[in-house]
């Protein structure tokens, strides 16, 4: 089963044109999902995460719908099976 | 996402590169400069802060600092003249570990001398510099100057903590001049190793003490290669030129409406030769009475003539950023600027008349230029290399 990952527009050329993906891992957490993403595809991570491990400011991430900012951010329990989106904020000018 | 438009750029060529808050554009015309063919817009959405170009040692490449306001920035490079574009998937500006600092935005790239054709130098917020030792493939903080006692104590001025300005000595490899806002200007005499405050008479209006060490509001500083002891600065309020390599700084403020602005340049050809464009306050940095003027000292700001021919005088109310002021390396000089409202003039003549490029652009937040070489057969390493010891020699 593993983690579905939805990727936008933006970050697909860092994942070889996919939208969606499944991770080749078994993550319980959104940070491992996310180490497990930045494995298959390294090119996807400087553009989600800061220099200091954090989550962009106008970058979320969702598991299974919820935002992390809300449910123990890095820590977040991922369950075999889940959803994990990146998406923009709605943020800009 | 708009389709990009791509100018036929031929040898000879000049470019101006407008750097905007959505996007890049290139103008290219002939050598006579007098008419313009807009090309991009080039990565759109994402702001560019920076652009340069690098035609050292046989090189036509551009560079553009993105900035994507969700996914962080990079640089990026085009050596076929803007057709492609590099985007580094490790982002190629990155700071160390150790810092626990994060780049939120790239606001200069420099091309190293012509001596060094595989340095360059970028400077960025937070206000740090960086050096590329391989033209531009990797790039090192400069820790001579983030470990500054003093840097700790910089604060923010209202674009943010940012190193802007960049100017290498054009021959001793061990000096340099840099400006950060709000903290200065600094200099290294050693490679960078260490960097000391140099703002002796520089006004800090802001502050109730008006003359610290650091902690002017320094908008850009530009100096012109035959001399290179001598500096121009455009001060958050305050027009100074140095003559001692920023030891010290005299006020030059004489005959203009403002010294409050942002943008300077020099001529390319006359080191006694300088350009700005007043604003009429940091309350309202507009230009004053509504009047679009670039005001030009031909004898090193003992006085200033305002340049209006071709500008409009009325109901031009119009803010030009720190790089939106620039020349090009003809004779006679062009001299271009581009405004917030998206604007970007010209003048072929030295500045004396201007004429409207474009317009209906994305804020405009720099403007550089480019005379474009005949291509260079194959730049190899070794060729490069085998350049630099000449250059050296």
């Amino acid at each position: 089963m593993s983690v579905r990952v939805h990727l936008p527009g933006y970050l697909q050329p860092f994942a070889e044109g996919k939208s969606k993906l499944t991770l080749v891992a078994h993550p319980t957490t959104a940070r491992e999902a996310l180490e497990a993403l930045w494995k298959m595809h390294p090119g996807v991570r400087d553009r989600v995460m800061t220099e200091t491990g954090e989550v962009r400011l106008h970058v979320n991430v969702f598991v299974d719908g919820e935002s992390i900012r809300f449910t123990g951010g890095l820590d977040t329990p991922v369950r075999d099976g889940a959803e994990l989106h990146i998406v923009p904020a709605v943020s800009g000018g | 996402m708009p389709k990009t438009q791509l100018p036929k750029i031929h040898e000879g060529d000049v470019l101006v590169l407008a750097g905007t808050m959505k996007g890049a554009f290139i103008l290219r015309a002939d050598h006579a400069r007098n008419k313009w063919e807009l090309g991009g817009p080039f990565f759109p959405g994402e702001a560019v802060y920076a652009m340069a170009y690098d035609g050292r040692v046989g090189r036509r490449r551009l560079w553009a600092a993105t900035a994507s306001m969700h996914w962080g920035a990079v640089l990026r490079k085009s050596d076929d003249l803007g057709k492609t574009w590099s985007n580094p998937e490790r982002a190629n500006v990155r700071f160390p570990k150790d810092t626990k600092l994060s780049l939120e935005q790239i606001w200069q790239i420099i091309p190293g001398r012509e001596s060094e054709p595989e340095v360059m130098y970028c400077g960025v917020q937070p206000a740090n510099l960086f050096e590329s030792r391989d033209a531009g493939e990797s790039w090192q903080l400069v820790r001579g100057l983030f470990d500054n006692p003093q840097r700790p104590r910089w604060v923010p001025g209202g674009g943010g903590m940012c190193l802007h300005t960049i100017v290498p000595h054009p021959k001793d490899e061990k000096k340099m001049v840099i400006a950060v806002s709000t903290a200065g200007v600094y200099r290294t005499d050693d490679g960078g190793k260490s960097w000391r405050a140099s703002n002796k008479g520089v006004r800090a209006e802001f502050l109730p003490n008006k003359h610290p060490e650091f902690g002017q509001c320094v908008h850009k500083v530009v100096s012109h290669p035959s001399k290179p002891e001598r500096f121009f600065l455009q001060n958050h309020w305050g027009l100074y030129r140095s003559d001692n390599a920023g030891k010290t700084w005299t006020d030059i403020a004489n005959g203009v409406p403002s010294d409050f602005g942002f943008g300077m340049a020099v001529h390319p050809n006359d080191p006694d030769t300088v350009y700005i464009v007043p604003l009429e306050s940091d309350g309202f940095r507009c230009t004053p009475e509504g009047k679009l003027r670039v005001y030009r000292s031909r004898n090193g700001g003992k006085s200033w003539q305002a340049m209006t021919k071709g500008l409009p005088q009325s109901n031009a109310f119009e803010t030009v950023l720190r790089d939106g002021l620039t020349v090009d390396s003809l004779a006679p000089a062009g001299v271009y600027f581009g405004t917030r409202s998206g604007k970007v003039y010209g003048s072929r003549d030295d500045g004396s008349s201007w004429s409207l490029l474009v317009e209906g652009l994305p804020p405009v937040t720099c403007v550089k230029t480019a005379v474009i070489a005949g291509q260079a057969k194959h730049v190899t390493k070794a060729k490069t290399k085998a350049r630099t010891r000449e250059l050296r020699a």
